[in-house]
């Protein structure tokens, strides 16, 4: 055994291998979508290159949220209260904004119970991913329905669903969140590239991810299972990323491909299914999300975005050195200023 | 008052009685919105600045203009600041509610009155004084659509001359109120000489109210317990602030990004701060648990309806042990309540806030000075004990002017608390978030971003062991919450001490916190000279109660507390709290009608209960 030589084992740019990458054992069912999810945030971070020690992982309540315990245990994580991850992610980014910030949601977690703080985080356009893995049910509590379900969409039980859904993506766009996808769980390629182009934007990124819920909402009659998103899947391009650490090798036709440049130089490619979809025409965007649902489509793909707008920390002038770790002379001002304070009071 | 049957119409009465000097309350009656805080502030400052000891107390509505507001001034000689129960001196301005202000005075007292609302008729044993405002402001303010704000610095140069104030004293405090406006202060100049110039020729002195320079005041500040609080954070080293606007926590916020745009851009240009205005309670408090994770010193200020949005958080700061310091400027519940009156009726609340076994830290100023200092003791407890802690203020703290020595400057270094630095982690075998390492209870954290491969910890609301893993174990989560029990012990040894103001071994006791300190210290002196009464007094200045609390009570043999709340919830908590013995002793005073509390009250309860 000595004698032979033991291949290395594959490393990243900084050196790590994708074991680095992992994190527990996962507790939630099998064959469950968010499962396959983290299996594309440990690639697509690993590819990336991004030392799991400056990431941040979000969550709230719910299965989705319980899935951050499953991948990238190197990296500190937060899980909070129901609906109220947007909140915790802001404070810990103006904290430390030199963190990378990774909030996964689920559909109850953000359309229901934590829409407040949904819309107004997209408003911020905080630096940071926000995943919601979108099932349509509520899984922890035995699969009621969630605010994402689709109208006549029907439970186990035979309940059908009366209510329109809440469509968070065309929600992101109107509020101001500057990278919005929808992706789903079974589209490995797509969205890990998807993953890849977040990781080099800097700017809320909301991708809303249909994620099957196999034990509540995997049935006939769901427009949130395997085969039905299988058989509704409407990609609007075909998507590859090419970071700014690599030479752009791919061949690619100028007419029917949207190159965009991404904030950290990285490239990201959209060759078009459809004829003339401009993903940086916000208008566009929302109308091509509401004749997707008229059409009974699941539309995939990069569907909104902008690398001009400033993000939240821009907005607010704020140093780029953590706020955590100021040291004191930055954080106190000095004795004059409180004598010139008290002068003012008397 | 020694004047019964006396009746007084405006003349020449005043001279049977013996002059009231640097000894009475003034009461100013507005409808808000009307410019008239800027007139009272002057008044006050005036007499501040003639040396005298003054306190300003606003009464005013939920509303923006038009209802009725009610500014009450106090000089005292002695120094007291409480609010003084009774008025002598009343500024009615305000037709709608000027008859009911007039027939609550107690005989003796002074009505100046705006000539056509004839308040004269209404009674016959005070000093009436018709001003004829409508005249006196047309004459030098040609622009009617202002007479309406300068027809306020009139009065304040008729009772300028009525209670003998020095007018170059009141252009000094004009002159400051209006510095960044010429030509208002200019107007308002002219409106108040013109007050006292009328008065001058048209009135005779009728009443013996009556203002005399003294030296009490040298060196101290006028300031609002709020904007206290605000230079207290910032000197404090906040660094992300969050807020939902409420009434009456937003000028600490408010004021702290003017501080902090003053006083907190680096070299660079760039803000060494974060302040955010959240879209709800539970968003601001939530930013300030993430901030507070993330190693940030970070605050939130509220009132009563937002601190019932932030429950649920609360507790997963408690259960996580995340600092962050929260700002109560308690207002009178339940529900939306009197939002501009004030209360202490959060007490009990916060000290358990939210679901399941849980215990908060509290600090408890009593005057803008404490705002100052405790805003930075909080931050050094919270981060030393990893958990929140919130500040319990009031409306009459918070927004009423007092007067303060100037605030110290913080000589102590942050205690930034118990923080493991990658260079650390090296040197540890390993590291367990929530292990009692040093018997304190209190565990060690790192920070995210700490760049080793075991810095990480998960943090979480769910039930988790000594390495924050999750766990549902029976042993996990009793050891837990016995751990966290332990460290309010700690907390117990760390919180400001109470200030034992008198323990000379009296049979009475009395224990009171916050704003109502200052009328207890004014009954100590009732009672000493009105019933030859001599009791101790004790003011809390934290929760959890610490040694000194349990021995003043052990010591005598009945203990008054006052609480401005109608369930005497700080007498709760320390019924849970002090040996068994010890409950018996315990007495309720309390004040809750929205009024700050003033020493008359306690006095006559204290009275009425010991059978006196």
């Amino acid at each position: 055994m000595a004698t032979t030589a033991t291949p290395q084992p594959k490393t990243n740019r900084i050196g790590l291998t994708v074991l680095d990458y992992r994190g527990g054992k996962t507790t939630l069912c099998a064959g469950c979508g968010h499962n396959a999810i983290s299996e594309r945030i440990i690639d697509a971070f690993y590819e990336m290159g991004i030392a799991p020690e400056r990431v941040v992982k979000m969550s709230g309540i719910g299965c989705s949220s319980k899935s951050p315990a499953y991948f990238m245990g190197r990296s500190h994580s937060f899980n909070a209260v129901h609906g109220r991850m947007p909140s915790v992610t802001t404070g810990a980014v103006l904290a430390n904004s030199t963190v990378v910030a990774l909030g996964v949601s689920g559909d109850g977690d953000t359309a229901s119970i934590g829409i407040g703080q949904f819309v107004h985080l997209m408003r911020r356009n905080l630096p940071m991913i926000y995943i919601i893995e979108d099932n349509g049910v509520y899984g922890l509590t035995k699969g009621q329905f969630s605010a994402t379900a689709d109208l006549g969409s029907k439970l186990k039980t035979g309940v059908i669903n009366d209510l329109p859904p809440i469509d968070t993506c065309a929600l992101a766009i109107m509020l101001g969140a500057t990278f919005v996808g929808r992706s789903f769980s079974g589209d490995k390629k797509q969205l890990h590239t998807m993953l890849k182009a977040a990781l080099a934007h800097r700017g809320t990124v909301m991708l809303d991810v249909i994620s099957p819920c196999t034990t509540f909402n995997d049935h006939e009659g769901s427009t949130k299972s395997y085969k039905f998103v299988k058989d509704h899947e409407e990609p609007l391009h075909d998507l590859n990323f090419v970071p700014h650490f690599n030479e752009i090798d791919i061949d690619y036709d100028e007419g029917t491909t949207f190159n965009v440049t991404m904030h950290d130089g990285s490239t990201l490619l959209l060759r078009k299914l459809e004829d003339d979809y401009d993903p940086t025409n916000k208008a566009e965007a929302i109308k091509r999300i509401m004749q997707s649902h008229e059409a009974d489509e699941v539309l995939t793909g990069v569907l909104y975005l902008n690398t001009t707008a400033p993000n939240f920390l821009d907005m607010i002038n704020m140093t780029d050195r953590p706020l955590a770790t100021l040291p004191e002379s930055a954080t106190r001002p000095s004795r004059e200023a409180l004598e010139e304070c008290m002068e003012e009071l008397r | 008052m020694a004047t019964t049957e006396f009746a007084v119409h405006g003349a020449d009465q005043g001279a049977g009685r013996e002059p009231v000097v640097n000894d009475f309350s003034i009461q100013v009656a507005t409808v808000n919105g009307s410019g008239s805080q800027s007139a009272n502030t002057v008044l006050l400052r005036t007499i501040f600045q003639m040396g005298v000891p003054v306190s300003g107390k606003n009464m005013f509505p939920s509303n923006i203009a038009g209802l009725p507001t009610w500014y009450t001034i106090r000089a005292s000689k002695k120094g007291y600041i409480a609010r003084k129960k009774e008025i002598d001196f009343l500024v009615a301005m305000n037709p709608e509610t000027a008859k009911e202000d007039v027939m609550s005075l107690e005989a003796g007292a002074v009505a100046l009155y705006d000539e056509p609302l004839k308040l004269n008729e209404l009674r016959s044993d005070l000093t009436f004084y018709a001003v004829p405002y409508d005249k006196i402001t047309a004459a030098v303010c040609p622009e009617s659509k202002l007479r309406k704000l300068v027809k306020n610095m009139v009065y304040v140069g008729v009772v300028a001359k009525l209670l003998n104030l020095d007018m170059a004293e009141v252009e000094k405090a004009l002159r400051k109120q209006f510095a960044k406006k010429l030509k208002a202060a200019e107007l308002n100049w002219n409106a108040a000489k013109a007050g006292y110039d009328w008065a001058e020729s048209s009135l005779t002195k009728a009443d013996p109210f009556t203002i005399e320079r003294m030296n009490e005041t040298s060196g101290m500040i006028i300031i609002d317990g709020n904007s206290a609080a605000a230079l207290g954070s910032m000197f404090a080293g906040v660094t992300v602030v969050t807020w939902y606007p409420i009434t009456p926590s937003s000028s600490l916020v408010e004021s702290l990004i003017e501080y902090m745009k003053q006083h907190r851009i680096g070299p660079d240009g760039k803000a060494t701060f974060a302040i955010v205005q959240a879209e709800d309670e539970l968003a601001a408090i939530g930013m300030v648990l993430g901030a507070g994770w993330a190693g940030a010193r970070s605050m939130t200020a509220t009132a009563g309806p937002g601190i019932s949005l932030m429950a649920e958080f609360a507790g997963l700061g408690y259960y996580v042990e995340i600092p962050g310091v929260i700002w109560d400027i308690q207002r009178v519940g339940p529900s939306t309540g009197l939002p501009t009156r004030t209360s202490q009726g959060d007490i009990s609340f916060v000290a358990r806030l939210s679901h399941g076994d849980t215990r908060h830290p509290m600090l408890i100023p009593c005057d803008p000075s404490e705002c100052f200092s405790m805003a930075g003791d909080a931050f050094d407890l919270s981060e030393q004990l990893q958990t929140p802690v919130f500040v319990m203020s009031d409306l009459d703290l918070g927004m009423n002017n007092w007067m303060s020595e100037p605030f110290q400057y913080p000589e102590k270094p942050q205690n930034r608390g118990k923080v493991l630095t990658a260079e650390d982690l090296e040197k540890l075998a390993a590291f367990a978030r929530y292990k009692d390492v040093d018997g304190d209870a209190v565990g060690y954290r790192t920070l995210p971003g700490t760049d080793h491969p075991a810095a990480a910890w998960f943090a979480r609301g769910s039930g988790h062991n000594e390495k924050s893993q999750y766990s549902e174990r029976p042993d996990d989560y009793a050891n837990n919450m016995d751990r966290l029990a332990r460290k309010f012990d700690t907390a117990r040894r760390l919180v400001p001490r109470p200030e034992i103001v008198r323990n000379e071994g009296n049979e009475i006791g009395m224990i009171a916190y916050g704003t109502s300190h200052h009328a207890a210290i004014e009954t100590l002196d009732q009672l000493e000279t009105e019933y030859g009464v001599k009791i101790d007094y004790l003011r809390l200045r934290a929760y959890p109660f610490t040694r000194e609390t349990h021995e003043f009570l052990a010591k005598h043999k009945r203990v008054y507390i006052i609480d401005q709340n109608r369930d005497g919830q700080m007498l709760e908590l320390l019924k849970l709290d002090i040996a068994v013995p010890d409950i018996g002793k315990l007495r309720s005073m309390r004040h809750y009608n929205g009024l700050p509390i003033d020493a008359r009250s306690i006095t006559d309860e204290i009275i009425s209960q010991e059978g006196k």
